[in-house]
C-alpha cells in the first residue's frame, strides 16, 4: 500500500501541494486526474523519490520513503516501474536495448533469460519485430509502448504512469488504456496513473482521485466521481472553464 | 506568513545578500556534484563500456580538429618567430622557441579550447537533452546512478584524452613549424631539431602534461554540471551549452595562469 499523509511542497512562494493525503491499495489501478499545472506531475515525482516534500510523508509497504536517501531509497525503487510522459527512452539505444537495459544493469540477468524476457515484454505490448529500431525511428504510440515494456520487464510491484497517452490520437489513447488494463489483469501490479483523459480513463480505473490546487478534493470509484456534486469535479469532467480563474 | 516590505534604504543590501547566497549555493552545488562524481569514479560497479564510449566521444572524434589547429598553430609560430629571430641573427633557436611555446603553453591551452568547443559543448547538449526528456530521471528511478553512468566516465575520459590530445597537438605543431622554418624558409633540419633537444627538457613536458590533465577535469566537470542542471526546453539547453563553453574557456585561461606561476 502507498500511503501519503499531509504532503506539502512549495516552489518559492507558490504552493503546489497542500497537505495532500491519499491511500493507494495494493494491486489496484488508481488514476490521479486534475487540470494541467494542478500539481499532478509534482506529486508523482514525490512518489518516485525524485522530489522531497517540505512537509508530510509517503509510506510504501510500511517504509517511509520521504526519509530515505541513497541505497535505501534505491532498494524501494527496485520495486518500481515508471512510464514517463515522453517515454524517456534512451535515444542512443535501440528499442530492444532500452527494454533490456534495466535487466542488464538492475537485475544482472543471464543472457538467455534476458533475451526471453525482452522478447516477451515487447510481445506483451504488441511490438514484436521492432526491437532493432531506434526510438527516433518509431511513432509516438510505439514509443509509449516500448516505455511500458521497459517498465514491465523487471516485473515491478508498482508501476507509475505519467500521462501515458498525452499527444496520442483517440484510437491510440484507447489502445494504451486497454494495454494497461490487460497487463494489470495479468501481472496484478499496483498502478498509479496520472492522466487528464476524461472520460476514457474511467474505463480502466478502480479508484479515481481528483487533484485540485494541491489537494485531493474527491476520491472514489469512477461512478462516484462522475456522480460527484463537487463543482470543481463536475467542471473538470465536463471540460468547462472555471470562471473564477478567468482574468 | 507574508514577508514585511523592506525599507527602500535596505533594498540594495537585500539584493546583494540574495545574490551572495545564490552564488555560494551554486558553488556548493558545483562542488558537491564533483564530489559525487569522484565517489562514483572510485567505487564499484565500474562502467568500462560507458568510459570507452566517452573516450571516443571526447577524444577520438576531436582528432581532426586537433590535427588542423595544431598544424596551423605550429606553422604560424614558425613563421612569426622566424621573422623575429632573423632580425637578431638568432634563427637557429626557431626549433626550441616553437617547441617550448607549444609544449608549455599553447599546446595544452589551445587543445583544451578546441576540445571544449567540439566535445564539451556536445557533452552539455547531450546531457541537457537527456535531462529535459527525463532520461536522467529514468536512470534514477531504475535505481541506477546517473553519476556512475554519465558523469564519472566523462571526467575519467577527460583526464586521459586531454593529455593525449595535447601531445598530438604539440607534435603536429612542431612539424608545422618545421614545415615553415625548414622547408619554406630554408633553416637546416639539424638546427631545428638539434637545438630543440638542447633546450627542451622533461620539466617543460611535465608543465604541459599537468596543465592538460587539470584542463581535462575542469572542462568535463563544468560541461557535465551544466548539462545536468539545464533549464527548461530547447532554450535551456542552448543557454547551458553556451555557459558551459564560456565558463570552461575562461577557467582554462585563468587556471593556466596559476599553473604557469606554480610550475615554472
Amino acid at each position: 500500500m502507498i500511503k501519503v499523509e499531509g504532503l506539502t511542497k512549495s516552489f518559492g512562494r507558490q504552493a503546489v501541494l497542500r497537505e495532500l493525503t491519499i491511500e493507494v491499495a495494493t494491486g489496484t489501478i488508481t488514476i490521479i486526474i486534475g487540470r494541467s499545472g494542478g500539481g499532478k506531475s509534482v506529486f508523482l515525482k514525490h512518489l518516485i523519490g525524485l522530489m522531497r516534500p517540505d512537509a508530510g510523508r509517503i509510506t510504501v509497504d510500511g517504509v517511509e520513503i520521504t526519509r530515505l536517501r541513497g541505497r535505501a531509497l534505491d532498494e524501494v525503487r527496485r520495486t518500481y516501474g515508471v512510464v514517463f510522459q515522453g517515454g524517456a527512452l534512451f535515444d542512443s539505444m535501440s528499442c530492444w536495448d532500452n527494454v533490456a537495459f534495466p535487466l542488464r544493469e538492475k537485475v544482472r540477468t543471464p543472457r538467455d533469460e534476458l533475451v526471453k524476457r525482452v522478447e516477451a515484454a515487447l510481445g506483451q505490448v504488441g511490438l514484436e519485430g521492432v526491437g532493432a529500431k531506434y526510438p527516433a525511428e518509431i511513432s509516438g504510440g510505439m514509443r509509449k509502448r516500448v516505455a511500458i515494456a521497459r517498465a514491465l520487464v523487471t516485473e515491478p510491484e508498482i508501476i507509475f504512469f505519467d500521462e501515458p497517452t498525452t499527444g496520442l490520437d483517440p484510437v491510440l489513447v484507447n489502445t494504451i488504456h486497454h494495454l494497461i488494463l490487460d497487463l494489470h489483469r495479468r501481472f496484478r501490479f499496483t498502478a498509479v496513473v496520472v492522466s487528464h483523459e476524461i472520460p476514457e480513463i474511467f474505463e480502466i480505473a478502480e479508484t479515481v482521485a481528483m487533484l485540485h490546487e494541491g489537494r485531493i478534493v474527491e476520491i472514489g470509484p469512477p461512478a462516484a466521481i462522475q456522480a460527484s456534486t463537487n463543482p470543481v469535479v463536475q467542471r473538470f469532467i465536463r471540460g468547462e472553464a472555471d470562471n473564477s480563474e478567468e482574468r | 506568513m507574508p514577508d514585511r516590505p523592506l525599507a527602500p534604504a535596505l533594498r540594495p543590501f537585500d539584493a546583494v545578500g540574495g545574490w551572495t547566497i545564490a552564488v555560494v549555493e551554486s558553488l556548493g552545488r558545483f562542488g558537491t556534484f564533483f564530489a559525487e562524481a569522484l565517489a562514483a569514479l572510485v567505487t564499484p560497479p565500474f562502467k568500462p563500456r560507458a568510459f570507452i564510449d566517452r573516450i571516443n566521444f571526447i577524444g577520438y572524434r576531436s582528432l581532426l580538429i586537433i590535427f588542423l589547429t595544431g598544424a596551423f598553430t605550429g606553422m604560424v609560430l614558425g613563421l612569426q618567430i622566424y621573422l623575429t629571430l632573423v632580425r637578431f641573427g638568432s634563427e637557429a633557436f626557431l626549433g626550441p622557441a616553437v617547441a617550448l611555446s607549444l609544449i608549455r603553453e599553447l599546446g595544452p591551452v589551445l587543445a583544451a579550447l578546441m576540445v571544449t568547443g567540439r566535445a564539451g559543448s556536445a557533452l552539455t547538449a547531450e546531457l541537457g537533452i537527456m535531462r529535459i526528456t527525463e532520461q536522467i530521471d529514468a536512470l534514477t528511478v531504475m535505481a541506477l546512478s546517473p553519476m556512475r553512468y554519465l558523469v564519472a566516465p566523462s571526467i575519467l575520459a577527460g583526464l586521459i584524452t586531454f593529455p593525449l590530445m595535447t601531445a598530438i597537438f604539440d607534435v603536429v605543431g612542431i612539424f608545422g613549424g618545421y614545415l615553415v622554418g625548414v622547408k619554406l624558409l630554408g633553416l637546416s633540419e639539424g638546427t631545428y631539431f638539434g637545438e630543440m633537444q638542447t633546450f627542451v627538457d622533461i620539466g617543460d613536458i611535465m608543465v604541459g602534461f599537468w596543465k592538460s590533465v587539470s584542463f581535462g577535469v575542469i572542462v568535463t566537470w563544468v560541461c557535465t554540471y551544466k548539462g545536468f542542471n539545464v533549464g527548461h526546453g530547447a532554450e535551456g539547453v542552448a543557454s547551458a551549452t553556451t555557459q558551459a563553453v564560456v565558463l570552461s574557456s575562461v577557467l582554462i585561461l585563468v587556471w593556466d595562469y596559476f599553473m604557469g606561476s606554480i610550475l615554472q
